[in-house]
């Protein structure tokens, strides 16, 4: 069974149509990249997955279980995923430990002793063991993308979702949120990563997809997405952000969103 | 004569300064100091009003406030809540009790409170007696404001905080309670402090329900010495024992100002 299945998913904010029919299936053990150019769309792909946007048209099966469907248990079918955002949204009002504990103990109802361990266990595996009982405006920025992570991660998800999850940070804090997110792909954890870092997406997915307009233009392994792109626009996007001080200026103007 | 900016400057801010001076002392040179200080400074009837105008009237004044306090802060929470849900009608509620009961004045309520409610339900009434309907009356209206404070707090709140939470499996109510209005009352407590300064003050209102020498707060037990020894000095030590609990309140405010303004 596949972890996601996406099929015929169309989103529309009042008359704007973000999202146009997207066909995308993420096997369990996948690690699949979406770029795209800004407001194409990647980012409510991804927040149609976990329901926090609600599909105007379309199924999309989690574990095989229809999150569309009005009967479904959205509260279990989310215990499942974990999610990371772009700008962390760590609770500002609580300890990192308690960031880490709260759902645990509220929605998986473990003991205290059982979270703050489990707590431990995941803010050791991105680092952070010694900041626990720091608040998240004391933390870098990268130090409270860590915590995010391992906050999904005490939850024991099947799927990750990463909705760009380096683009707030700082150039030089970039590096070790990756690091993180390198070792969850070596333990084999179900990815499903929006992002603009194309040499993490090169290195690390099992596919790349390229989304532009509300629609996938083209998908494949990374090598051949980014190698020998089939489409036109998939090959004016790199070579926009691959090579940005190449651009020329006759290309301004014609912009990829359009 | 041709002042460079620099001077002019410096004119104009002393200038400022002797305006400022000069009023002051000209009020204060016109006032008739010996009429002044036998009508309002007299220590025999400000002795008079000790000790009862501490442990009665102070008293009740501080329960009165902190009984509406407590009254309109829940009520209040409950209207914040009903007015950003999504059930209609419930907003519908909220916003005309809170434009209701905003536009009236707490005198209006607290006499309605004293002659609807006995006409209204003739066999029944507030529990409490007068301390029941000082809760009630000014508390309706306080809860009107405080529901505004209390909305603006809960939307002040990023909406990643929610989505965060609702993304660990948390329900809806459940991550209202455990993340979002923990961080709205952390936003909203300076200016709900300013509502129990407000509300301390419109204890002054409650004498129009008919109190007691045992449920007397400080204003009508002022008026009463004032009748009875024919001397406004009871208005002085009245407003002075206000600003006991009036003052210590401002200073938190500022403080917890000054803390939220470093937290961000």
């Amino acid at each position: 069974m596949a972890a996601i299945e996406i099929g015929g998913l169309h989103k529309s904010f009042g008359s704007l149509e973000v999202l146009r029919g997207i066909d995308l299936t993420v096997e369990t053990g996948e690690v699949v990249c979406v770029i795209g150019p800004s407001g194409s769309g990647k980012s409510t792909l991804l927040r149609c997955v976990n329901f926090l946007e609600e599909p105007t048209r379309g199924s999309i099966r989690v574990a095989g279980v229809e999150v569309t469907d009005p009967d479904c248990d959205i509260d279990a079918v989310r215990r499942g995923i974990g999610m990371v955002f772009q700008q962390f949204n760590l609770f500002g009002h609580l300890t990192v430990r308690e960031n880490v504990t709260i759902a645990q103990r509220r929605v998986l109802r473990r003991s205290r002793a059982e979270a703050d361990r489990i707590a431990g266990v995941n803010l050791d595996r991105v680092g952070l063991a010694d900041k626990a009982a720091s608040y998240p405006a004391q933390l870098s920025g990268g130090q409270q993308q860590r915590v995010a992570i391992a906050r999904a991660l005490a939850m024991d998800p099947q799927l990750m979702l990463f909705d760009e999850p380096t683009s707030a940070l700082d150039p030089e804090l970039v590096g070790e949120v990756l690091a993180v997110m390198r070792g969850l792909v070596a333990d084999g954890m179900t990815m499903l990563v929006v992002t603009h870092e194309m040499a993490f997406a090169r290195e690390v997915a099992s596919r790349v997809v390229f989304m532009d307009g509300g629609l996938i233009v083209e998908q494949g392994p990374p090598a051949e997405v980014f190698g020998k792109p089939r489409e036109e626009r998939t090959r004016a996007f790199l070579h926009r952000v691959l090579e940005p001080t190449r651009v020329s200026e006759s290309e301004i103007g014609a912009h990829l969103t359009d | 004569m041709k002042l460079s900016p620099r001077r002019r400057r410096r004119v104009f801010r002393v200038a400022g300064y002797v305006i400022f001076v000069l009023v002051i002392v000209a009020v204060l040179a016109a006032a008739d100091w010996g009429r002044l200080s036998d009508a309002f400074f007299r220590s025999d009837v400000a002795g008079s009003m000790f000790p009862e105008a501490i442990t009665i009237a102070l008293r009740n004044t501080i329960i009165y406030t902190l009984l509406a306090f407590v009254f309109g802060l829940t009520l209040g929470l409950i209207l914040a809540l009903m007015r950003l849900s999504t059930i209609l009608p419930y907003r519908w509620f909220a916003t005309a009790y809170i434009e209701l009961f905003r536009g009236l004045p707490a005198l209006l309520v607290l006499f309605m409170i004293g002659y609807g409610v006995p006409l209204a339900f003739p066999d029944r009434e507030i529990p409490g007696g007068v301390y029941g309907s000082v809760t009630v009356g000014l508390g309706l209206t306080a809860a009107a404001y405080m529901a505004e404070t209390i909305r603006a707090g809960i939307q002040a709140v990023p909406k990643g905080q929610l989505e965060a939470a609702r993304t660990l499996g948390m329900s809806h109510p459940r991550a209202m309670v455990s993340i979002v209005l923990p961080q709205a009352f952390r936003i909203v407590i300076p200016p709900l402090t300013n509502e129990i300064i407000l509300l301390t003050k419109d204890t002054s209102l409650v004498y129009v329900l008919g109190v007691t020498s045992s449920t007397i707060e400080l204003t009508k037990f002022a008026g009463d010495t004032l009748n009875s020894r024919v001397n406004p000095t009871p208005l002085v030590v009245a407003g002075l024992l206000y600003l006991v609990i009036t003052l210590p309140l401002s200073q938190l405010v500022r403080g917890l100002e000054r803390r939220a303004a470093r937290e961000r």
